[in-house]
């Protein structure tokens, strides 16, 4: 469970450029939710995912993981229990690495990085079969430099490493948005099936309406650092794309857009 | 002619171990580390030292890598801690380090000249008659290469793995559930062990300290480590701690003929150029800016070519 509480952030606090984003922001995640965030540019999706991944600081508040408060663990602690997938899919791999290497890095997640062979001869197999489930033929390309491959291929490897490891959460932060429609179906395709294999609780930004429609057993949205639409599970179902869009452009319109 | 090429292929091999430690940090991490500039020279100091008290020449090998990464580490934390840009990171150790530099060894000029070295030692006397004369090229060419292997099985470690993956996407590192700045720490304490390791070598093969001899240090690695890397990016099977050591001799060799150049002929003109050994570090950094240039270039090229 992830827990949000009174959560304040400010940019350039202090400045005449002050811009409070969040103020008394409150958001439960309960475990196994598959949560679809939607909201125009400078919403808070991103500074939110931020914000619990502890990228950003926040200025009042506390962010509770199962329980635990984690408001000042440093980013990479938090990151043990949570997997990250970025819009840029250079983030989420090491493009002078090969594709092997690349895995067996992500598989020693939460381990120790040691004098040990930095990879395991008894893993390959392993490695080859997950990478065939992507169905990309990168597991005939193992020993090729991640750089190589297109945005789709290095985004499928990111999304299979950053859920390689035991983990509670996975973070998708607008993961299909630089790719062409064809491969960020395959894509969401691809993460639908892993979040309900490992019973993730995942949290994904994206500014696809009909995949935040399809996708997940909860939908946000969000506006100027507030929520705006919260349903979930059978009320979740019955929302229409139309009924999305519509709030969407009343909100454009309130903002003069 | 052959103590030229010997001469040369000496001081290449001496400062290919300092540029392994450059290709480190300028390669893998990507970090500007001038720290290497008074971390030669530490390495000399404490080796001057410690064969001056007595201290077996072999010894003083692992002794200055730990010297060398004890900078290095100060360098990473003050980075790393203190949050100051890497550039000015370096600068700060290099100049705090020529007054540690001269503390140790408690002058500017420190000569050894009457010990034994790790070239006139047990492993000098094993050699066939026949070689002894090169006892100093092989000596160096071994420990080259033993510094080579090491760094290549280190790279394929766990630890070696993260430090590569720092370099290309520190992002990544983070999402490993690392600290990135630990892992950068740890680089570039290897680095300067590396640094001071050559020092130590060119100590023992010169036979004294001089405080002077680390500047240019960084130019020199850096030039190493692009001629290596740029001349024989295309030769797949060749690692690049191999081209960088390659690199190294490369350089030395084209500096050696910089300063050759006091009289070039032309047909039947001769041009005389003032050019003295004093200018040494001339050649240095306008070789090295021709070898920047003619990187680019290159660069520019394989983009329109892409």
């Amino acid at each position: 469970m992830l827990e949000l509480k009174h959560i304040e952030k400010y940019y350039n606090a202090g400045t005449v450029n002050e811009m409070c984003l969040f103020q008394d922001f409150n958001l439960t995640i309960n475990d196994h939710q598959f949560v679809s965030v939607v909201g125009s540019n400078g919403s808070g999706k991103t500074s939110m995912l931020n914000l619990i991944c502890g990228s950003i600081p926040l200025d009042e508040g506390r962010i509770l993981m199962n329980g635990k408060d984690i408001t000042k663990l440093p980013e990479h602690k938090r990151l043990r229990s949570i997997g990250r997938v970025y819009q840029n899919p250079a983030m989420g791999t090491c493009p002078h690495m090969t594709i092997l290497e690349n895995m067996a890095l992500a598989d020693n997640k939460g381990k120790a990085f040691n004098l040990l062979p930095g990879t395991n001869r008894q893993r390959i197999d392993y490695y080859r079969e997950s990478l065939k489930t992507l169905g990309l033929g990168l597991e005939d390309k193992m020993e090729v430099k991640v750089g190589v491959l297109s945005g789709g291929q290095r985004q499928a490897m990111a999304l299979l490493m950053s859920t390689m490891t035991p983990i509670e959460f996975l973070i998708l932060d607008e993961h299909t948005a630089a790719l062409d429609p064809k491969t960020a179906e395959t894509i969401m395709e691809l993460t639908d099936k892993i979040v309900r294999e490992k019973k993730l609780t995942t949290i994904m930004v994206t500014h696809n309406l009909r995949y935040a429609v399809d996708y997940g057993n909860r939908l946000l949205m969000m506006h100027q650092g507030t929520i705006v639409i919260d349903k979930a599970d059978e009320e979740k179902d019955a929302v229409q794309i139309d009924e999305i869009l519509k709030k969407f452009n009343e909100i454009s319109i309130e903002c003069g857009n | 002619m052959i103590t030229t090429i010997i001469g040369v292929l000496e001081e290449g091999l001496v400062y290919a171990i300092m540029a392994l430690g450059v290709y480190i940090t300028y390669s893998i991490l990507d970090f500007p580390d001038l720290s290497v500039d008074s971390t030669f020279p530490l390495g000399a100091a404490v080796t001057a030292v410690a064969i001056i008290a007595g201290v077996p020449p072999v010894l003083t090998l692992p002794l200055t890598f730990l010297a060398g990464a004890a900078a290095g580490c100060a360098t990473g934390l003050i980075h790393v801690k203190l949050k100051v840009r890497d550039l000015l990171s370096g600068i700060i150790v290099m100049t705090a380090l020529y007054s540690i530099n001269l503390r140790i060894a408690g002058r500017a000029n420190l000569p050894i000249f009457s010990q034994k070295t790790i070239f006139d030692g047990d492993f000098a006397a094993m050699l066939p008659e026949a070689l002894s004369p090169y006892a100093v090229p092989i000596i160096l060419f071994i420990l080259v290469v033993i510094c080579k292997i090491v760094l290549d099985l280190y790279l394929k470690t766990k630890s070696g793995y993260l430090l590569r993956a720092a370099g290309d996407n520190e992002v990544l590192v983070t999402s490993l559930a690392k600290d990135k700045g630990s892992v950068k720490i740890l680089g570039l304490a290897i680095a300067n062990g590396f640094a001071a390791l050559a020092g130590c070598v060119y100590c023992q093969q010169k036979g004294f300290f001089e405080i002077s001899t680390g500047t240019g240090t960084m130019v020199i690695g850096l030039a190493n480590v692009i001629i290596g890397t740029q001349l024989f990016k295309r030769v797949s099977f060749m690692k690049a701690t191999t081209a960088v050591i390659i690199g190294s001799i490369i350089y030395k060799a084209c500096v050696s003929i910089a300063l050759s150049l006091g009289a070039i002929h032309i047909g039947r003109v001769t041009i005389s150029l003032p050019i003295t050994a004093s200018d040494l570090k001339l050649a240095t950094s306008v070789l090295f800016l021709i070898i920047l240039v003619l990187g680019n270039r290159k660069g520019k090229k394989g983009k329109l070519h892409a």
